[in-house]
């Protein structure tokens, strides 16, 4: 008996098919991760910061170029349905065309914030010890793997694992600032939290469709007679868990905290990349799994856009911190891509995604013009502190200026394209009223950029104000990236939104 | 040649102010620089005036290529007579503002080259958002067109000027937003209607006039905000005084003879033709603002203490009247309307540059501080009262032509607004005439004039200097103002010769005709 089972077994039990290719950019990411880890148990202390740095930057690289190798391979454009992308390791990740979109990202960002995380010109030992790197690393690809996962499950799953290097990444100021472990404490414990209500509405939509893949539950949810009840009360813990990782008001309570009390370099990397992964798993669930219901769901949403703009609005007006406003001016900025989110279209997807992308770089450079700013051993971050600063250095004065009014949205800057094709596609999609909202709140949201604006060019300098540190090659480079992109996405935004013009596979 | 013409008033300003700005340490070159690029900007819109044709077609010297494809969205430009009236009030303002501010001391620390680079920005700026063809490049330039102007207050002006530059930039942001908002409706009317997206004017008014009474009305509000804050319409207003009284004289010319066109030239190129229907229906709610405007601007400019602030409340009194002229729909009231912009630009440009010289002299804003000034500056005195007879529009200056077409063509369709529009003009004397009683006229007197020679008061005070009479730059500057405003008050077929067909093809676009017929020799 036991040998005739042990015989057939292999022909029951098969191994899911790999497409390699498709997932090499994560293999390439997580495996450098590992190497990492390696590194810091075994090369001497003065090594570590030069080969950590390296490895990085290889590794994102090569996941780039593996992701570019793939994107142009037969097997992504074969596809399904005539669709680009493969769904892969029994249909659990999705590899279609939101999500090389998404990975593409994910990787360019990834490669700013670390320039960043990797400059000891400002902080002459570092501003993070070394083991940031790897969890770095972890992190990002973490950050992969939940921007196309296509089951509940796994997105869980890579939700802790982008979410435990982040917690331990705040907290890892090398002063030790008790702020940054203030921080990390704060930022775990409610993150902690929001997991257990991911998991938990993942439990409920179990007992609902009886599976945890999202097309499961998406065809559960047509025509069926089962209780509506486990499906929402599913959906609501489910999306309570992904608002949190995004930032959106009400679900924010973090954020000013952690942005405030992390080292800079990592509250970028936090700002763009932790932002593009929970919008990229919210489009992706929403789309895929609740496209049918939407019209139950939707006014919830509609009630969550409107009070993440005006928290982050209306608070942000109130910030005399530059890295608490920031962070404010992120909730609303959160409410905003929601708006799009919730456009379950073609539109608001293209809209979405072109959005991130402009945000994320806009963001990236605004930490990086921060953390230049500082007073004797630590960052100026006091608004205070900011007054005058044009007369001091109009060049910094002049970049942090242009990368305020892309965030208000001013014409010529990606964030004002973003803002446009967002609220066109909501307009398109029946939802003018929400509309007209997120336009006064974009009007309010601007006072608070002038502000600042007003402070480094109208006032007079305090008498010891900050120094402005000269920015080493890796941070020169990040904010240099970062105010081109945004500078070209707001004249020429044609070729991204032709990128983002995409669908997803079920 | 117009549209390479008019291309090249676009980009010449700008080329100036990339050179202008590297000249940080060089004031005087700066200014002969920007002063020569200005020039050069008049002698090409007297050009395009020129190769202009009024019965030509409705957009001429036209010009596009596409921005964002995938949006719609062109960089298109072209002008029209109304347009082109305004690109030449700009070509001619802006020259004499930096001519007028040649001695003005700057903030300390504060080059002459920033300034003006940021005044020819200004101008481009000023150019395209007149000459656009696209909404949706419209609305990109009468947004960036805040930034400048933020940063000429901001950066240049009087002691509260923070305040006024960001109470500026907030009410004309939000203003632009919600007009955004109303642009992708019109977007999406369009992209439902013919099967793909386009911000194009000339496409949209086709599209969009035939909408719903409904969908016309909210959008007309999107767009009627925005330019409703920008002409400043009571109760939208509230902006201008501060901005006008903080900012520099140059840049105060410019905020009130220029900028604020923007809005009623949005009433007539935007409006009108994309919103027959719901301008009709809402016509009175813009006539009623433009009344309440119209008196109330005039009697708080009678209460006012401080010139600037005068000026500002005199602008908002005479926006309510274009906006009568725009919203009475008979072409007499239309074309005055237009000229009107004009001459309001010319006669209200020469009063606050007029009032500059005299605050250049005495140091101080305040209307009390200064009395019996004539005695010590006959010929600044003269000018005053030339540019303030304009103002309030006495026959045989620009201004009355202006006024009259709009009160003329405005009574036999609207007599009731006609005539309490009639009053402004009563207060117009009151307050032009009253303030020219105070500053310059009786004993020589004031806190501003004590103590310097030949002024009031036992000694001279040897710290203060002699109130001398216009210099030869001045006279220079004011020259071209004072022979317009005689000119046009005479002759002023030229302006009304280039705005008339427009303004008919927009009266036409709404579906309006003249209840009389229109008279000869208009």
């Amino acid at each position: 008996m036991l040998s005739n089972f042990l015989l057939q077994a292999p022909s029951q039990i098969s191994p899911p098919d790999v497409s390699y290719a498709a997932i090499a950019p994560i293999l390439i990411i997580l495996g450098a991760a590992c190497l990492g880890v390696l590194f810091e148990a075994f090369l001497a202390k003065e090594a570590r910061w030069a080969a950590q740095v390296a490895l990085c930057v290889v590794a994102i690289l090569a996941a780039g170029v593996a992701l570019i190798l793939f994107m142009n391979s037969d097997a992504a454009k074969g596809g399904v349905a005539g669709h680009t992308g493969v769904l892969t390791l029994a249909n659990v990740i999705s590899i279609d065309q939101p999500a090389l979109f998404l990975w593409g990202t994910l990787l360019a960002l990834g490669l700013l914030a670390l320039l960043l995380l990797a400059d000891r010109t400002v902080d002459p030992e570092g501003a993070l010890q070394t083991e940031a790197f790897p969890l770095f690393l972890f992190a990002l690809g973490g950050m992969l793997v939940f921007s196309a996962s296509n089951n509940l499950l796994t997105m869980f799953i890579a939700l802790e694992v982008l979410s435990l290097p982040l917690y331990l990444m705040c907290g890892l100021a090398r002063k030790r600032r008790l702020i940054s472990q203030e921080a990390a404490v704060k930022y775990f414990l409610l993150g902690a939290f929001a997991s257990a209500f991911f998991l938990y509405g993942t439990a409920l939509l179990y007992g609902y469709a009886g599976s945890v893949r999202l097309a499961d539950i998406a065809n559960a949810a047509v025509g069926t007679d089962r209780s509506d009840t486990l499906l929402f009360a599913g959906l609501g813990l489910l999306v309570v868990g992904l608002l949190f990782k995004a930032a959106v008001g009400p679900f924010h309570t973090w954020t000013p905290d952690v942005y405030q009390g992390a080292p800079t370099p990592v509250t970028a990397y936090m700002a763009a990349c932790t932002k593009v992964a929970a919008f990229g798993g919210i489009l992706r669930v929403l789309t895929v799994a609740f496209q049918s219901t939407q019209w139950e769901w939707r006014g919830v949403l509609w009630a969550v856009c409107i009070v993440s703009m005006a928290i982050g609005a209306i608070f942000g007006l109130t910030q005399t911190d530059v890295k608490r406003m920031i962070a404010y001016s992120s909730v609303a900025h959160a409410g905003f891509l929601l708006v799009g989110a919730i456009a379950i279209n073609a539109d608001g997807l293209q809209s979405t995604l072109f959005y991130l992308v402009a945000y994320g770089f806009t963001t990236i450079a605004s930490f990086g013009v921060i953390s230049l700013v500082r007073k004797g051993n630590g960052e100026a971050s006091d608004l205070s502190e900011w007054a005058g600063l044009a007369k001091r250095s109009p060049l910094l004065a002049a970049v942090f200026t242009f990368l305020l009014l892309a965030l208000a949205g001013i014409p010529l800057t990606s964030g004002f394209i973003g803002k446009f094709v967002v609220f066109s596609a909501a307009l398109r999609d029946g939802m003018a009223p929400l509309v007209v909202i997120a336009l006064i709140f974009s009007a309010v949201a601007a006072f608070f950029y002038l502000r600042v604006v007003v402070l480094m060019y109208f006032s007079e300098p305090a008498e010891d104000g900050p120094t402005v540190t000269v920015p080493g090659t890796f941070t020169m480079v990040a904010i240099s990236l970062g105010v081109f992109i945004t500078l070209l996405l707001g004249v020429v935004p044609g070729f991204l939104l032709d990128w983002a013009h995409v669908g997803f596979l079920g | 040649m117009g549209t390479g013409l008019l291309i090249a008033l676009l980009v010449l300003p700008l080329v100036g102010a990339l050179v202008v700005a590297f000249l940080k340490n060089d004031d005087r070159t700066a200014k002969i620089a920007a002063l020569g690029v200005t020039l050069a900007e008049f002698v090409l819109a007297v050009l395009l005036w020129i190769s202009y044709e009024p019965g030509g077609a409705r957009i001429q010297a036209s010009s596009s290529v596409d921005w964002m494809s995938q949006l719609g969205v062109h960089l298109s430009f072209g002008v029209d007579g109304i347009a082109l009236v305004m690109i030449g009030v700009i070509a001619l303002l802006v020259p004499i503002v930096i001519g007028a501010g040649w001695a003005d001391k700057l903030p300390a620390g504060r080059s002459a080259g920033g300034f003006l680079s940021l005044i020819l920005v200004q101008e481009a700026l000023m150019v395209g958002v007149f000459a656009a063809t696209d909404v949706f490049l419209f609305y990109v330039l009468f947004e960036i067109m805040l930034i400048p102007m933020y940063f000429l207050i901001g950066g240049y002006g009087g002691a509260r000027r923070q305040y006024a530059a960001v109470k500026f930039f907030l009410y004309s942001f939000l203003g632009g937003l919600i007009m955004l908002a109303s642009a992708i409706g019109c977007y999406s009317l369009a992209a439902d209607k013919l099967g793909h997206g386009t911000f194009d004017w000339a496409t949209l008014v086709t599209v969009v006039r035939d909408a719903p009474l409904g969908t016309q009305v909210w959008l007309f509000f999107g767009f009627f905000l925005a330019f409703a804050i920008k002409a400043p319409l009571v109760p939208l207003h509230t902006w201008l005084p501060d901005a006008a009284e903080q900012a520099p004289i140059g840049v105060a010319v410019i905020l009130v003879g220029v900028l604020d066109k923007v809005g009623t030239f949005g009433f007539l190129r935007y409006l009108l033709p994309m919103f027959p229907e719901a301008s009709k229906v809402l016509a009175p709610l813009v006539l009623v603002l433009g009344v309440i405007g119209v008196l109330y601007g005039s009697l708080l400019a009678v209460g006012q203490t401080d010139l600037k602030r005068l000026i500002a409340y005199v602008s908002i009194a005479h926006f309510g009247f274009i906006a009568i002229g725009i919203f009475a729909f008979t072409s007499q009231s239309e074309v005055g309307a237009v000229s009107y912009m004009v001459n309001h630009s010319i006669a209200t440009g020469m009063l606050i540059l007029v009032i500059g010289m005299v605050i250049a002299r005495g140091g101080s804003t305040k209307i009390a501080d200064y009395g019996g000034m004539s005695k010590l500056t006959p010929v600044l005195a003269g000018l005053f009262l030339v540019a303030g007879l304009s103002t309030l529009s006495l026959p045989g200056t620009n201004s009355f032509i202006s006024e009259f077409l709009v009160l003329l063509g405005s009574y036999p369709t609207q007599p009731v607004y006609a005539v309490l529009a009639t009053i402004g003009m009563i207060l117009a004397a009151l307050y032009v005439l009253w303030l020219y009683q105070r500053v310059m006229q009786g004993p020589v007197r004031g806190n501003a004039l004590v103590g310097v020679s030949g002024g009031p008061g036992a000694a001279t005070d040897p710290g203060k200097a002699a109130v001398t009479d216009l210099n030869k730059r001045e006279l220079l500057v004011l020259a071209p103002l004072v022979l317009l405003i005689l000119v046009l008050g005479v002759y002023p077929k030229p302006v009304l010769d280039i705005v008339g067909p427009s303004v008919s093809a927009t009266m036409s676009a709404v579906g309006v005709t003249d209840p009389v017929p229109a008279q000869e020799g208009k």
